[in-house]
């Protein structure tokens, strides 16, 4: 899967958390929570969506570090290719 | 016989509409089910029925609009003899009054069934936007779905939608605002504050999620909460209502939790009977109610039974809440942000973590006294977080 794939998927996902949050204009380096209207009970949806999406099975111990676009990718990228 | 009323879901609510029947006369019914849904100014709510029986008469209409208490079915309880003949009070053939409603744009009539106005509602579709399919241009459930599908970037988002929105946020406002205005006209308040070291909890907490899947993991509200409902269990005064002068105490502990909505405003529904629920259940309803209250699909339960009122803005950066209650309500708690702040033990500073709680409570029903201790008890038991 592409980066951009990767991005697009985790942007629709939470669209559908935040559904009326303006996405294009999220910078992707940066902590979305401090974007968007993201609580702690968004953000766990956001994460269990991601594991249940990608089918990436996320350690507990990674709960924290999905808070960027490029995090996101990063973590999702590396987990993936662990499953693989 | 019994009669299924029109609910109160709080004190702002004066009057409902009913969207629609999901049972039909002769239909058996179990306490419990949802049996209708109710359009209030808090959005579209499932109705359950609070009696075993068999609905026996329909008697009102869907898109009729009606006062709390009026009588909307008459149930056989079980046991019961039946009328006879039992017959279909309200017509699920004939087009009812609410399949045509005036229309508040330009005079025009709209012919839609209960589902797609529901569905319309939900999806903030205007249904004078939406083509009909249906016999004589009805609009069916597959229209409002077809006008919300049509592509559109959010700015080119429909005015119609805009204002649908718009008039349900100022539905909202006003309900709110009738229900605080009268807190603050009847309710005399008192507010006490108090510091909580939250370290142990903190910890303790960290390591019984290192245990679990994330599907599975417990966020630090929950253990406030299962200590505010259980500290609660020694002070049953403030789990209580205030009406006709009198304050009355309940058996349930039901927190009702302040949950903001996404397109503005607030509703508090209910965690019912939280000091019963091991923390991973309270977890798991904690979650389920945010995203029904969010999407909205609560049951008339969890917002005409709260019993006292749980609000956290600490993630908003809130250090601390002075809340108002929510009448007829007597206490609410308020949680602040989570914040690192010196702790003095045995003449040592250290770092912890604290949290500030509030307790906003009715002079009439309790004194500052035993609102401190009950905030002592809270704080007593974050002190071993093992326990909740």
């Amino acid at each position: 899967m592409t980066d951009k794939e990767l991005k697009n998927r985790v942007l629709s996902i939470l669209g559908e958390i935040a559904p009326e949050a303006d996405l294009d204009s999220l910078r992707s380096d940066l902590d979305f929570r401090e974007q968007i209207d993201i609580d702690s009970m968004d953000y766990l949806n956001f994460v269990i969506a991601l594991d249940e999406e990608f089918q990436a099975d996320i350690p507990e111990t990674e709960y924290t570090r999905f808070t960027s676009l490029d995090s996101c990718i990063d973590q999702l990228k590396r987990l993936l290719a662990k499953s693989e | 016989m019994a009669e299924f009323i029109m609910p109160s879901l709080g004190a702002d609510m004066t009057s409902g509409t009913l969207i629609e029947w999901q049972k039909s006369v002769g239909d058996l019914v179990a306490r419990g089910e949802i049996i209708a849904e109710v359009d209030t100014d808090k959005g579209v709510i499932e109705v359950e029925v609070f009696t075993d029986g068999v609905i026996e008469k329909l008697l009102i209409e869907e898109g009729d609009e009606v006062p709390v208490g009026t009588v909307l079915a008459i149930i056989r309880e079980d046991g019961s003899e039946p009328n006879q003949p039992a017959e279909e009070t309200v017509s699920e053939t004939a087009e009812s009054k609410s399949d045509i409603r005036q229309s508040a744009k330009d005079g025009q009539r709209v012919h839609a069934s209960p589902v797609a106005r529901k569905l319309a509602n939900k999806l903030g579709v205007d249904l004078t936007d939406v083509n009909g399919s249906g016999p004589n241009g009805r609009i069916q459930r597959e229209d409002v779905e077809r006008t919300a599908e049509k592509p559109q970037t959010k700015s080119e988002r429909p005015l119609a939608q805009k204002t649908a929105t718009k008039d349900k946020n100022k539905r909202m406002r006003r309900a709110i605002a009738s229900a605080m205005a009268r807190s603050k006209r009847e309710i005399p308040h008192y507010y006490l504050e108090t510091t909580i070291d939250l370290g142990k909890a903190l910890t303790w907490l960290e390591k019984e999620n290192t245990g679990r899947s994330i599907k599975n993991r417990i966020l630090y509200n929950v253990l406030l909460l299962k200590a505010v409902a259980i500290a609660l269990k020694d002070f049953p005064e403030l789990n209580a209502t205030w009406e006709n002068e009198k304050l009355n105490i309940k058996q349930k502990i039901n927190i009702g939790i302040a949950i903001s909505l996404r397109q503005g405003g607030l509703i508090s529904p209910a965690i019912l009977e939280a000091d019963r629920q091991p923390l991973p259940d309270l977890m798991r309803g904690l979650r389920e109610l945010v995203k029904r209250t969010r999407s909205g699909s609560l049951k008339s339960s969890e917002l005409a039974d709260s019993t006292i009122t749980v609000t956290n803005l600490g993630e908003q950066g809130v250090e601390t809440v002075f809340g108002v209650i929510y009448p007829p309500q007597v206490a609410l708690i308020g949680f602040g942000k989570v914040y690192e702040g010196v702790t003095v033990r045995n003449g040592k500073m250290a770092l912890s973590f604290k949290i500030n709680a509030t307790l906003a409570a009715d002079h009439r029903a309790t004194d500052g006294h035993r609102g401190g201790l009950f905030l002592a008890a809270i704080d007593r038991l974050l002190q071993e977080p093992e326990k909740l």
